[in-house]
């Protein structure tokens, strides 16, 4: 699976800043560098206001970036035309998080899932139902369901559909914008083994963006960690969860409730004080700093650059 | 009985064989399915005063439409000899003071009106919605300039406009509704912004962008059909706000004139007889009442049908 | 000492389609200062069950069975006026809800939303109310809680706005905290301090709290006792213990197999439930879970099976734990640092 290490998406120093009222900047995602191989699940966690939304959004080319480029295959996708981005869609879809929201509730099940396939015309009449039936059953709905609307629907069977509609224009990359935070455990259960599944059988790469530590932990290669704009944090999932280096992150595993009465209970918990910060107009150095505690002088003032302290691990930190 | 049923059920050899649940179609949906207007028509149908409402405007536009043909008078054939009669077995609503008979007056008068609101309505409704949904898909600067245009539209007071362009373009039917349409649309177009700003965010628009979506697509199959549910009840009520209008218009003298004939204009000559002969000021005024009330209940029933938070 | 006591709880929504039966027929007790999680996934009942303690269903189109009963102590609840259950909201029994951002009202001072209930239970003046608001306010961790008494809820962030949730559900030191979902919709990190500052206030007020969730983590860490909703019924009871380490019901495995843990291998196939729970509008006839369990017997679908007590406090309503039904064991070992490679074990064996 992972036997070649070509790179199919890069993100170099990727910016993206709101303008909220007169003055101020939000700034969301704050000069992030990564690449993601083929064929790999790059997993990208953190809590609210880390970015990592914004950061799918601008890599998928829904929002332009503000610095910083993304190449998919080696070319930038913000700076084409806009017949070049019409075709970088079939190459590279979305999956989103609410699944109440992300169906249109006056279409049908069969043209939401076909809209792709309708807008690039790539197929017509009786190929198009063969293809949609196709779809619904690579999800596991049944092909009656075609006909009916996205109300009639539990939430893991609309983000089935939302899969489908992702899946109907082959595309090579996807990016999972929390696909399964709001449904229940045993659904998510069952759309994360269907992620996977697909990915075995059409070859296909991920961005998994989540706050569930756990199920990005089980289905990511790597594990990415971002905190107010910067990634932290960036190595293989067992090794994230066995050795985290970064102070937040170890802090971010301590926090995670385990379904094991015992080993919570006895367990240590680092406590992070205060609130999350707010991305507008963030101080310079690190942005961890006012909850860190192992702050040192240097992180008041100098950012930390990320870099490869271990093999395939890399952290942005003065400690190291 | 049913005790010793039970106990055969757990007597049975096989009773607890594990069979799985393989076999069971997990993801049946039983309940039929339901579209949204379906859905739109049954929570409208509970409400008692809506379907009032409904059976009133029924009734009204049938006599508009068959109420000349169902009593064979004409509406302009004047008959000196039974001038300024009662309401009779005869003529249902009296005559007026050229001998016609008011009931049939007062459907041919009924169509003139229901028109114009409806043909008023469709020319503000489209004009709004157009502009409406560029303001509010294209945002910066586009939308500045609309919502100043439309600041200024509605600031124009409309009597003024309606007089002079009825002494400029004469009384015609058709000058009568391009006055009342030309500064109307201002609170549509704000409407139609509005509904467009909050569906344009939301994560299925955004789905069909990151799948290639063009504008159109966009406005036609996402945008436009998800607001429809508010323009409706917009629509329910603007109707009968143009009837009044032109009521009062005609009533004050500059909107139809005769040969034609509205529910206005009836008033306006059943007003000399008012001390008199107040039924001739009472019949059409009682229909204008009607139809505005009906519309009115629709437009209740049909906003309480659309609202998902009473959705059960 | 039992401080609520749920008899046959019965609770049906009319609906276009028919009547939904929500709720059908849960028993459950409360004892003085424990945590009882009700734990379950959407449409099993749980939040409706909790909402009808403090009978804050709307109703129509909630019917409560007449052979329901919910004692608070001596006094039933369901027989209770308006004005009686007036008295009883906020100072015997409060409840926090899940949202913080639309549990708040954002054009009142959060001081004047935590004092109502004091004021109104109390019948303390305004400005005593106040002095005790500040002081609720720092027992639940805001910082600078003389300036932020005045502020509105937008100017608090979601932890925050949570434990003044918190506060205004504490203010009168009620003998029952219904927390709904308090920390779904919270980070992990602001969740942590959220749980640490309910089990803190729950030692120090001894205020009884019933949770009512679908994350088994959350559970994990502060619960006594642990019931299992599935379509309207418990399935399971038991204290915390007995759930994680040694569950009967097919859908308690479930739930927890669900759930990778720390030493899941990474991109097994995750245990995952065909389908979805059934319709309530027509109840199947027998167990309610037989569409969906691997372990599904003949009897299953024709009868519902009655609770089995496996020890004082751990029962289940499941066929296999009849007498004449393979031996289906489930156990589950505690991970710990001296044990990384975990064992999440399972010996299914069919014994007769």
């Amino acid at each position: 699976m992972l036997d070649n290490n070509e790179v199919l998406v890069q993100v170099k120093d990727l910016k993206k800043h709101f303008k909220v009222g007169r003055k101020q900047m939000l700034k969301a995602v704050d000069g992030v560098s990564f690449d993601i191989k083929l064929g790999e699940t790059l997993g990208l966690v953190g809590e609210s206001g880390c970015g990592k939304t914004t950061c799918g959004r601008t890599i998928m080319g829904l929002y332009d970036a503000t610095g910083g480029e993304v190449l998919f295959k080696g070319e930038s996708i913000h700076k084409k035309s806009s017949k070049d981005k019409l075709a970088l869609t079939k190459k590279m879809q979305i999956i989103f998080q609410d699944p109440y929201a992300s169906l249109n509730p006056r279409m049908t099940v069969g043209d939401i899932i076909c809209e792709g396939i309708d807008i690039h015309d790539l197929y017509k009449g009786k190929e198009r139902t063969v293809r949609l039936h196709k779809l619904l059953d690579l999800v596991g709905l049944n092909h009656e369901h075609a006909s009916r609307f996205p109300h009639e629907f539990s939430g893991g069977q609309r983000q089935r559909i939302g899969i489908a509609r992702a899946l109907a224009i082959e595309p090579e990359f996807i990016v999972c914008d929390e696909p399964i935070s709001a449904l229940d455990v045993s659904i998510q259960a069952q759309v994360v083994n269907l992620l996977i599944k697909l990915q075995e059988q059409l070859g296909l790469t991920y961005l998994f963006i989540a706050h569930d530590l756990s199920m990005v932990k089980h289905i990511s290669d790597r594990v990415g960690v971002m905190y107010l704009g910067h990634m932290v944090e960036l190595t293989k999932s067992e090794n994230l969860y066995m050795k985290p280096l970064h102070p937040y992150t170890q802090a971010l595993l301590s926090a995670i409730p385990e379904p094991d009465p015992d080993y919570s209970q006895s367990k240590e918990r680092i406590h992070l004080d205060g609130e999350i910060p707010s991305p507008i107009n963030p101080s310079p150095g690190c942005r961890f700093v006012t909850r860190c505690m192992s702050a040192k002088e240097a992180c008041y003032s100098e950012t930390p650059i990320i870099k490869e302290v271990e093999k395939e691990h890399f952290v942005a930190c003065h400690l190291y | 009985m049913a005790e010793k049923m039970t106990l055969e059920i757990e007597e049975m050899d096989d009773a607890f064989e594990i069979i799985g649940c393989e076999d069971l179609d997990a993801e049946l949906i039983s309940k039929p399915s339901l579209t949204y207007w379906k859905d739109v028509w049954r929570r409208f149908k509970k409400n008692k005063l809506a379907l009032i409402g409904l059976i009133i405007l029924s009734l009204v536009v049938f006599f508009t439409i068959f109420g000349p043909a169902i009593t064979g008078y004409d509406y302009s054939r004047m008959n000196y000899e039974i001038e300024d009669q009662g309401p009779s077995s005869d003529h249902w609503f009296g005559t007026d003071k050229a001998g016609r008979d008011l009931f049939t007056r007062v459907c041919v008068g009924g169509r003139i009106s229901i028109v114009i609101g409806l043909t008023c309505t469709a020319v503000m409704f489209t004009i709004g919605s157009i502009l409406g949904g560029i303001a509010g898909y294209k945002g910066g600067v586009v939308d500045d300039i609309i919502m100043r245009l439309v600041e200024i539209i509605v600031s124009i007071p409309y009597l003024v406009v309606v007089i002079i362009l009825s002494i400029t373009l004469g009384r015609s039917m058709l000058s009568l509704i391009f006055a009342m349409t030309l500064t109307s649309w201002g609170g549509t177009t704000r409407l139609v912004r509005g509904q467009v700003l909050q569906i344009k965010n939301q994560e299925f628009v955004l789905a069909s962008k990151a799948l290639g979506g063009n504008a159109k697509r966009i406005i036609m199959k996402h945008l436009l059909p998800n607001a429809m549910g508010i323009i409706m009840v917009s629509i329910t009520f603007s109707i009968p706000m143009f009837i009044f209008s032109e009521a009062t218009l005609s009533f004050l003298g500059i909107g139809i004139q005769p040969p034609e004939t509205s529910w206005g204009a009836l008033a306006a000559s059943g007003r000399g007889s008012l001390m008199f002969y107040p039924y001739q000021l009472f019949f059409p005024c009682l229909m204008i009442v009607f139809t505005m009330l009906a519309f009115n209940l629709i437009g209740d029933g049909l906003t309480d049908a659309l609202d998902p938070k009473l959705r059960q | 000492m039992k401080i609520l006591e749920v008899k046959d709880l019965r609770i049906s929504f009319k609906t276009y389609a028919g009547e939904n039966q929500a709720v059908r027929g849960v028993n459950f007790h409360l004892n003085e200062g424990e945590t009882l999680a009700i734990v379950g996934e959407s449409g099993c009942g749980k939040t409706v069950t909790s909402k009808s303690i403090l009978r804050i269903l709307p109703s129509p189109p909630a019917i409560i069975h007449e052979t329901s009963e919910i004692y608070l102590g001596d006094r039933e609840l369901t027989s209770l006026s308006d004005k009686e259950m007036i008295g009883i909201r906020g100072s015997e029994i409060s409840m926090i809800f899940q949202d913080p951002m639309t549990s708040l009202n954002p054009t009142m001072r959060i001081g004047d939303q935590i004092a109502e209930s004091i004021i109104i239970h109390q019948g303390k003046s305004k400005k005593e109310a106040i002095e005790d608001v500040i002081n609720l306010l720092e027992m639940v961790g805001i910082p600078n809680p003389e300036a932020r008494v005045k502020q509105y809820p937008h100017e608090f962030s979601g932890g925050m706005r949570q434990r003044a949730m918190i506060a205004i559900a504490l203010a009168c030191n009620p003998k029952i905290l219904i927390a709904d979902e308090p920390t779904t919709a919270l980070d992990v990190t602001i969740q942590a301090q959220i749980m640490d500052l309910i089990k803190s206030l729950q030692k120090k007020l001894n205020t009884a709290v019933i949770l009512v969730t679908h994350d088994l983590g959350v559970v994990a860490e502060v619960a006594d006792r642990i019931q299992v909703m599935y379509a309207g019924e418990i399935v399971e009871t038991g204290n915390s213990r007995d759930i994680f380490y040694k569950p009967k019901h097919p859908y308690t495995w479930a739930l927890l197999k669900s759930v990778p843990k720390l030493n899941t291998e990474n991109k097994t196939e995750l245990y995952s439930l065909n389908g979805t729970p059934p319709d309530l509008l027509n109840p199947p006839k027998g167990c309610a879970f037989a569409a969906r369990c691997e372990y599904c017997m003949n009897i299953c679908r024709e009868k519902s099976p009655k609770f089995t007590d496996i020890t004082s406090e751990h029962k289940a309503a499941c066929w296999l734990l009849h007498n004449k039904a393979p031996k289906i064991d489930y156990t589950v070992e505690s991970y710990t640092a001296e044990n990384p490679i975990g064992i999440n074990s399972e010996e299914v064996s069919h014994v007769r």
